[in-house]
């Protein structure tokens, strides 16, 4: 009895072969023996099998591989089809999943990852901001959720007196955060609280890249004094190859509290100014929840101790995985949703195939049958041939996903701390592997069942079988429809989004308008005097340019910086944060408004008579005037912003100033000469635009020439046209157009394939009907009417279960969609007209073979 | 299975030893599973016993080959045994295995030639 079940190793056709026969031998053998030779007869026996199964298994296998590489070589073009759709829904899917993977799922790298978050301020209106100094030193002093809190702010800074005078990004970071991080300097060390403290001596930490490009990756670059800001820093070590933090593509690291220009948590009173993000990790145990109560507690407390500061100030930790914003996250999983329609139809297609294709070989398998090979056999004969196809189409989908996924490499978000790409690993190739077992399976297991069924009847019962295979057929074309209208829906949903965007008004004319930085930063410029002489010395010049209309300075761009955002006080009160009366404010050069093409409304632009003896003026924004003075005349009004009290002199149309996408506080313009001194970054206007006529890059390089002369060790960076600002905006946007409408546009191809091959395959079948039809006086017309109302019976209900579907989906996709309705008209119509036209592109072939049928012929040939 | 008829018996050499055996031993009379493993022990002292696994592995795909058939004709009542299938050599069979012991013999007239054999080369 043991032996016998011994023998479910073996194939099926095997032991029902030889299974008695074995057994009996085995008896004989035991009758023969006795004692310690009966052990040593089982041991045998069960290595016997062990052995000679996997020899069985294998010798089948090599059986039907010949088997297959015959029929392969008969059917070339069936095979390549096969391997084709494999590919592409494998591709697909791999490709999707890779990135998602990549922002979504994977685990940070850093230690116990699971554990990081990052801590900030919550305030109404805002999903978060950053915290003040003297806020982050109470709340790491009360908390007790956390084995490490630390906390770090952006920076940029100009390094000099290496080659070209160059403006990287950097990040001031707490000395305690990498030790949390769990991730060592490649050479040299990290900071320590020596270096983190007031009045240190300068040190700085360089990233892998920055060490490669800038310092050519020498050993020697320890210890080097190089020159920040025209600060001295000592090089105390290099981070890693790959290693970036607190986001992408961050070129060195300097100590928070060494760093002079931003605020320390001992000393810095002032908890309206908000700049740090903090990073914590949970000791082991605590859930995020505890630590968010207990954080909100701390919050509340301090709301009583500050109720002005303070007022609905609280505080929230957000795992650092979970920095990815809802709108990427919603992408990026639509996307592997839609590349799973993708494989889906690539399946219900394939499955299609091969029912055809066993159609056509249901006289081979009888005869085989015939000749004794049990179904079971024929079974694993053509599972053994979709698994092939199908590990081929796999072979060629990681080959399609590792070609396509620089597609996706605007989809990684920037804000985390990842690289843009993914790298193909043991992940992503277990994924592809996992794909490619449920596609050969998916679309062999079925026809394969189908097709062996009855083999041991006569051939010929057509109507019966053939009937109901044609049924299964169509509902798999109804399924291949179906998701093919969800993802032209969702594509079109997509597309009206992102006109929608295109056609805001960002405020300002952003054409021919060539815009850089000049960093007009560090002691030399701390002060107003200087920093104007310098403007004035720029500006004069660039507007001297042939080529140029207008020029002026502003502290940032709009779109590209969306900070600035100050509280402003009306009617004598003063500013307070729980008014939430903000406004956007930048310092701007005469003539900015001109330059962008921003209309003045009311008074008059800032003025080179605008210094700061003389009474600190604004110009401020519709809205703004909107929000505090309604139908009156603003010009003369007083409203207190930045520390000083201020008097409106104009009034400009709004500016988009957080981007297309989001709606921006009111903006105040402050003249430039009016800075005060020793306010440095990151308000003094360091950005240069220049309206031109003539050539950007024959006028950029003029522009650099003339910063050149004006202070050598001044970097220009950031050379762009102000359109490209813009167009960015929507860049994530259209790489995830041209991923979903590339899927979408796979899913139209299989499914119009899917609709060709289920008519062909019935014109072919229903050629002696027709032929009968025909001479019997039926038209062309009645013929073509009788194929292609198949199609579009079937199409019709694709398309209904798939607009049902569609509609489902784009409410899914709300947060993506900029207002544009989840059931817009215009992305449905268009959406079910491209399913109607693939359908009649799938039928043209077949429906002209059918109205060529020749009755004569066809009626013969039976 | 359908191409055997164009092949040459010698595509089959090396015969795997087992293979050998059992046309050896099936080489005078039809012979059922059993009696193939004691013909075999038989013909090599002992030294030689194939296991069940061995022996059916073998017969099948010696089926398949056509090196063997399966016969109806059970050779007198008394021997029988209900379970039992007999087996017979092919024609093709025979040749395969001939054209096997040409081969061994050839190589022990080349080992005799190297000194490695007893006897005239």
């Amino acid at each position: 009895m043991m032996y016998r079940a011994l023998l479910h190793l073996y194939p099926k056709s095997f032991r029902i072969e030889y299974e008695s026969e074995m057994s009996a031998v085995f008896s004989r053998r035991l009758r023969d023996a006795s004692g310690i030779g009966l052990l040593s007869i089982w041991i045998g026996a069960f290595f016997d099998v062990l052995i000679n199964a996997a020899h069985v298994h294998l010798d089948l296998f090599f059986h039907d591989l010949r088997y297959f590489a015959r029929t392969l070589r008969q059917s070339p073009g069936y095979a390549l089809t096969v391997v084709a759709i494999a590919g592409l829904g494998i591709g697909a899917t791999t490709a999707a999943f890779s990135i998602a993977d990549h922002v979504l799922l994977r685990a940070l790298p850093f230690a116990d990852a699971d554990r990081l978050v990052t801590v900030w301020e919550k305030m109404p209106r805002y999903s978060r901001t950053e915290m003040s100094p003297a806020n982050y030193r109470d709340w790491k002093e009360q908390s007790r959720s956390f084995e490490a809190f630390g906390a770090y702010s952006d920076f940029s800074v100009n390094l000099v007196g290496e080659g070209e005078p160059e403006r990287l990004t950097g990040s001031v970071i707490s000395s305690d955060i990498m030790p949390t991080l769990g991730v060592k300097p490649g050479v040299g060390r990290w900071f320590t609280e020596q270096d983190d403290r007031k009045g240190a001596p300068g040190t700085i930490v360089l990233s892998y890249t920055l060490w490669q490009t800038r310092f050519g990756g020498s050993a020697a670059v320890l210890g080097k004094k190089i020159q920040i800001d025209n600060e001295p820093c000592t090089v105390v070590g290099v981070m890693p190859a790959g290693f970036s933090f607190p986001s992408r593509d961050i070129d060195l690291w300097m100590p928070l509290r060494q760093f002079g220009m931003f605020g320390d948590e001992f000393e810095d009173p002032d908890r309206t100014n908000t700049y740090l993000v903090g990073l914590a990790k949970l000791k082991r145990g605590v859930s995020l929840d505890q630590a968010n109560s207990e954080l909100a507690g701390i919050a509340a407390r301090l709301e009583q101790q500050f109720p002005k500061e303070l007022s609905k100030v609280s505080a929230m930790a957000v795992n650092l995985r979970d920095m990815v914003s809802d709108k990427s996250r919603t992408m990026l999983w639509a996307l592997l949703a839609a590349s799973m329609c993708v494989l889906l139809i690539a399946c219900a297609n394939l499955a299609s195939l091969l029912l055809a294709r066993a159609r056509g070989r249901r006289k081979e398998l009888a005869v085989r049958a015939a000749m004794g090979a049990g179904r079971e056999r024929l079974v694993r004969q053509l599972l053994t041939e979709s698994l092939l196809l199908a590990i081929a189409g796999g072979a060629l989908g990681i080959l399609i996903a590792v070609t396509a996924t620089p597609l996706f490499a605007a989809l990684a978000p920037t804000r985390l701390p990842i690289t843009a790409l993914p790298s193909p690993d043991a992940r992503v190739l277990g994924f592809a592997m996992l794909a490619t077992v449920f596609t050969g399976l998916a679309f062999g297991v079925f026809p394969a069942l189908r097709a062996t069924r009855g083999t041991d009847l006569r051939e010929g019962s057509r109507s019966g079988v053939g009937g109901r295979r044609e049924r299964i057929r169509g509902m798999l074309v109804i399924a291949e429809i179906g998701a093919s209208v969800v993802l032209l829906v969702c594509s079109g949903l997509l597309i009206r989004a992102m006109m929608r965007i295109q056609g805001i008004d960002p405020g300002f004319r952003p054409d021919r308008v060539l815009t850089l930085m000049t960093p007009v930063t560090g002691q030399r410029y701390a002060n107003t005097v200087p920093r104007v002489a310098f403007y004035h010395r720029v500006l004069n010049d660039v507007r001297a340019l042939p080529g140029v209309d207008s020029a002026a300075y502003i502290t940032s761009l709009p779109m590209v910086w969306h900070g600035g955002i100050w509280s402003i006080g009306v009617n004598g009160q003063p500013p307070s944060d729980a008014t939430g009366q903000k406004a956007s404010m930048r310092f701007i050069s005469p003539d900015f408004f001109q330059t962008l093409g921003v209309p003045l409304l009311l008074g008059r632009d800032v003025a080179e008579s605008d210094v700061l003896a003389s009474p600190m003026v604004a110009v401020v924004s519709q809205s703004f005037v909107k929000q505090y003075w309604p139908g009156e005349n603003p010009l003369g009004k007083h409203f207190t912003c930045a520390m000083l009290d201020r008097i409106i002199v104009g009034v400009v149309g709004d500016v988009r100033v957080r981007g297309l996408e989001q709606p921006s506080e009111p903006q105040v313009y402050l003249p430039y000469q009016q800075v005060k001194d020793g306010w440095v970054t990151p308000y003094v206007p360091t950005n240069l635009a220049i309206h031109i006529s003539g050539d950007p890059a024959g006028i950029a390089a003029a522009v650099r020439r003339i910063v050149f002369s004006a202070e050598p060790q001044m970097p220009v960076t950031n050379v762009r046209m102000l359109d490209e600002i813009v167009a960015a905006e929507t860049a994530s946007r259209k790489a995830q157009l041209i991923v979903l409408g590339g899927f979408a546009g796979i899913a139209f191809l299989l499914a119009a394939i899917g609709i060709h091959g289920l008519l062909s395959y019935a014109v072919s079948q229903r050629t002696q009907e027709i032929g009968v039809r025909v001479a019997l006086g039926a038209t062309r017309a009645n013929i073509l009417k009788l194929i292609t109302g198949q199609a579009f019976a079937l199409a019709l209900i694709g398309i209904s279960i798939g607009t049902a579907a569609a509609y489902g989906s784009g409410r899914e996709l709300q947060s993506l969609l900029a207002g544009v309705s989840p059931n817009d008209p215009d992305a449905f119509s268009a959406g079910i007209l491209l399913a109607l036209a693939m359908t009649a592109a799938g039928s043209i072939i077949p429906a002209v073979r059918a109205v060529r049928v020749d009755p004569a012929t066809a009626l013969r040939s039976e | 299975m359908d191409i055997i008829g164009h092949m040459q018996p010698e595509s089959f050499l090396p015969l795997p030893e087992a293979a050998f055996h059992i046309l050896m031993a099936v080489a005078e009379e039809d012979r059922h599973g059993y009696g193939i493993i004691q013909d075999v022990a038989a013909g090599t002292n002992g030294a030689l016993k194939l296991s069940a696994g061995t022996l059916y592995r073998s017969i099948q795909r010696m089926l398949e080959q056509g090196l063997l058939i399966e016969t109806g004709d059970r050779p007198s009542p008394e021997d029988d045994d209900e379970r039992r299938r007999y087996y017979r050599i092919t024609p093709f069979g025979r040749e395969v295995a001939k054209a096997e012991a040409r081969r061994l013999a050839q190589l022990v007239r080349m080992a005799r030639r190297s000194g490695f054999a007893e006897g005239k080369a």
